[in-house]
């Protein structure tokens, strides 16, 4: 073999003829064991290609250019500084005309007015919207509507070739310097990287915000060295005491209180409450007081949960540790002892929000859900459910996974008190429909339950456990001799976000809020 | 035998609260238009209250106006209002003695006759809230035969005493006298409010005690306490189990026409069945004790 290399390529000719592949294209002749891979020449590149010193050195390296898609993970939820930084510097560097993917965007996010303004943003797609940016897109800011989401159908865009994602900026507590990162090691732990998991598989670029450079290896790698191009140390890349400021909260409302009482009656009633039966609680204060109620149920039946799915909270993990819950899937935690738990216990796991809810997946998580407490801003008498558009018309909440999961378990109890403050939320029709009134089993309210005409069966257990059955008309009519009926809102036009259901087809749209 | 273990007080100027406060379910509901509601909220509250005493929601819920004394500038207007309005019950707070109450019925009649509501369909109860009160006891709750009930008002009460809030000693004289002189006078007795809402063990610890004292139920200032007021105060399995034997028993004498029953050899007669009665009624209420 030797006298056919001289200086490290190949000596020519090998043969006389060109040599070919299976499809006839000439197969390329050895050039050097480094010709693809240059950095193995260099013992200190070889380990350290990746790093850059800072996130400009990053974006440049990246290839990013006007025009592109840029993404990231909303883990951090109230506390994310990535986001507000990276598009700083975006726009600092002159970049224009960009689409920004988040999984979603918070309150925390309205610094990027000032980016859509000055044209650095020019299309956002997100689960959902809070606070001042929300308010200024429902009145008109950007030219092009945004798109609204949910957690599953996000990756099902990504996968259609619909979003296209170029440069994904992802911010993990740790990584080592080849890019195998988590979110529950190191300082600012968000617990699982659902999210984020997804974009380092699927974007032509994905660049790291670490807080730390551990040594390598990195265990567990939520991210792996093989999905990432490049990493940057940062300062901080979020404060976990933020996570669960917002919609993630414990309750001492009584209403909440009183609501979650009878969600967790609903369920053991709902003829899914048997040895094995799994749940999925979310984020809501009156589902997240639910689970606490559940534990006395199931103690009292003597049944376990298989496992407990979605955004983890405190009550669930609570559970699991006594054990009553005997896995959690864990996409998104909503607080630090859902990360804590995500770190420590063998049995709770992480999965990207591919293997939790996308369609186009070949099997999710939620599939195999048997229950579910979702939340609601209006539901109406088809049974259809708001979780984006307030009563003002406003754009002030998330699709997340709620027509994900609605679809998929076996049965979905939305939970919602009848009026916020003189607001009715049982309503003849919803302002914006996100999920379909088809996927909703059960309404839980302080004033009564009422179930789906398309549920007889659970309507007849209901009844039977002495639970306040009423009909979804009884309530709405209930809700307006209370608060009287309102006035409609007044839209223009424009059409300012398009809702996207979980498979890519548009539900609904949000059109402009006359001022 | 009306149950009256829970009455839910409602700031009356809190419209959000008046609309709603019915879905928990509590024995009774009371609206205050006195020491709940500021100097400023006192004639909007008090519209607030009338309005709300006539939603069909409250026709199903025993209502209790508490009404600011009849020696304020509000009182009459109060009682006007929640008279008017059809209120079950009239609350008379910082009662010292049966002429307090004798003024009230007057009025409560008066004002019967100029709209008229039936004379006497007005009921009443009466808050003592004073030593003054305490030494009168037997005499308010025999004062007027519209009374349903009397409650002692601990915070007044104690400032009154010179004392403070403790572990229960210093209400325990106040608590046996009011109790007794409603007994005597065959209505009701109410507890004082427990503030601390996130004592549950110490709220707990405070209804069992009244609860064997023998008190019908307790003033409460969140719903979230009912709840637990309504568990502590059902019956066990074994309670109910005895009580519907004793009932059963009963009306099995009744038919022989039997005038002393036994029971597994022991008599069952009239205060035995009223108390098995009374067990199956919070059986039924609120279930079995968890």
């Amino acid at each position: 073999m030797n006298d056919l290399i001289e200086n490290g390529l190949a000596v020519q000719p090998l043969a006389d003829e060109p040599l070919l592949d299976r499809q006839g294209r000439t197969l390329p002749l050895f050039s050097g064991f480094a010709h693809q891979t240059p950095y193995l020449k260099d013992p200190v590149a070889k380990r350290s290609r990746k790093i850059c010193g800072t996130l400009e050195e990053a974006i440049r390296r990246s290839g990013l250019k006007d025009g592109m898609t840029i993404s990231f993970h909303h883990a951090f939820r109230e506390g994310d500084k990535t986001i507000n930084t990276v598009v700083d510097l975006l726009a600092r560097m002159g970049f224009k005309d960009l689409t920004l993917a988040p999984s979603s965007l918070l309150s925390c996010n309205a610094p990027l007015i000032e980016h859509i303004r000055n044209g650095v943003i020019s299309r956002i797609y997100t689960s959902g919207m809070r606070g001042k940016l929300a308010e200024a897109i429902s009145h008109g800011l950007m030219k092009h509507p945004i798109n609204i989401h949910s957690h599953g159908g996000r990756v099902k865009l990504i996968q259609d070739g619909e979003l296209t994602i170029d440069v994904a900026f992802l911010g993990v507590s740790t990584a080592d310097s080849f890019g195998n990162a988590n979110g529950i090691s190191g300082r600012s732990r968000c617990g699982a990287l659902g999210y984020a998991k997804v974009d380092a598989e699927n974007a032509g670029t994905v660049i790291l915000l670490t807080e730390e450079i551990v040594p390598f290896p990195n265990a567990p790698a939520s991210i792996s060295q093989d999905q990432v191009d490049f990493i940057v140390k940062v300062e901080q890349i979020g404060d976990p005491s933020k996570i669960s400021v917002g919609a993630a909260r414990i309750t001492s409302n009584p209403r909440e209180l009183l609501i979650a009482r009878y969600a967790a009656e609903v369920m053991v009633h709902s003829g899914y409450f048997v040895q094995g039966f799994s749940l999925q609680t979310g984020s809501g204060a009156s589902s997240t007081a639910a689970t606490r109620f559940l534990e006395g149920h199931m103690r009292k039946a003597g049944i376990t949960a298989s496992f407990a799915l979605g955004g983890i909270t405190g009550g669930i993990v609570d559970l699991h540790k006594k054990g009553l819950i005997e896995r959690i899937i864990d996409t998104q935690s909503f607080d630090g002892d859902a990360a804590e738990s995500l770190r420590s216990s063998p049995g709770h796991i992480e999965v990207s929000t591919n293997e939790y809810a996308n369609p186009g997946s070949k099997g999710t998580y939620c599939d195999q859900l048997d229950l579910v407490i979702l939340s609601a801003l209006e539901i109406d008498l088809a049974f259809n459910v708001n979780v984006i558009t307030g009563s003002d018309g406003v754009m002030r909440g998330a699709s997340g996974g709620h027509s994900d999961v609605a679809a998929a378990a076996n049965l979905s109890i939305v939970v919602a008190p009848l009026i916020r403050s003189r607001i009715p939320t049982v309503v003849r029709r919803v302002t914006t429909v996100v999920t379909p009134g088809e996927c909703v089993g059960v309404l839980v309210t302080d004033h009564g339950i009422a179930v789906n005409p398309n549920r007889p069966e659970i309507a007849e257990r209901l009844t039977a456990a002495g639970l306040p059955v009423m009909t979804i008309g009884e309530l709405q009519q209930r809700a307006e001799s209370i608060t009287g009926e309102p006035r409609p809102i007044e839209f223009l036009d424009k059409v300012v976000g398009i809702i996207r259901y979980r498979d890519g087809s548009v539900i609904d749209v949000v059109r402009q809020v006359k001022d | 035998m009306k149950l009256r273990r829970s009455m839910l007080f409602l700031p009356g100027a809190n419209a959000a609260m008046l609309s709603t406060a019915f879905v928990y379910k509590p024995d009774s509901i009371m609206f205050d238009l006195e020491d709940a509601v500021s100097l400023r909220e006192k004639d909007s509250a008090r519209l607030l209250v009338f309005q709300a005493l006539q939603l069909p929601v409250y026709r199903e819920i025993e209502t209790v106006v508490r009404i600011n004394p009849l020696n304020t500038p509000f009182g009459h207007a109060d009682l006007e209002a929640a008279v008017r309005a059809g209120v079950d019950v009239v609350r008379l707070p910082k009662t010292d003695c049966a002429e307090d109450v004798e003024l009230l019925e007057r009025e409560v009649e008066r004002i019967e006759r100029a709209c008229g509501r039936e004379v006497g369909s007005t009921r009443l109860m009466a808050a003592i809230e004073s030593a003054s009160g305490v030494i009168n006891a037997v005499s308010i709750a025999k004062a007027s035969p519209r009374l349903i009930g009397i409650a002692l008002a601990g915070f007044d009460y104690v400032m009154d005493m010179q004392t403070e809030r403790g572990d229960g000693t210093e209400l325990f004289y106040a608590r046996c006298a009011v109790l007794h002189a409603a007994r005597a006078a065959k209505i009701d007795a109410f507890d004082v409010v427990w503030s601390d809402l996130n004592d549950e063990a110490g709220f707990l610890k405070e209804v069992d005690l009244i609860k064997r004292l023998g008190f019908n139920g307790k003033s409460l200032i969140n719903p979230r306490q009912i709840e637990l007021l309504h568990n502590a105060y059902a019956p066990t399995e074994e309670e109910v189990e005895y009580a519907g034997r004793v009932v059963a028993a009963a009306a099995e004498g009744e038919r022989k026409g039997l005038g002393v029953v036994s029971l597994n050899g022991k008599m069952i007669d009239g205060p035995v069945i009223d108390h098995a009665r009374r067990v199956l009624q919070r059986a039924e209420a609120s279930g079995t004790r968890k």
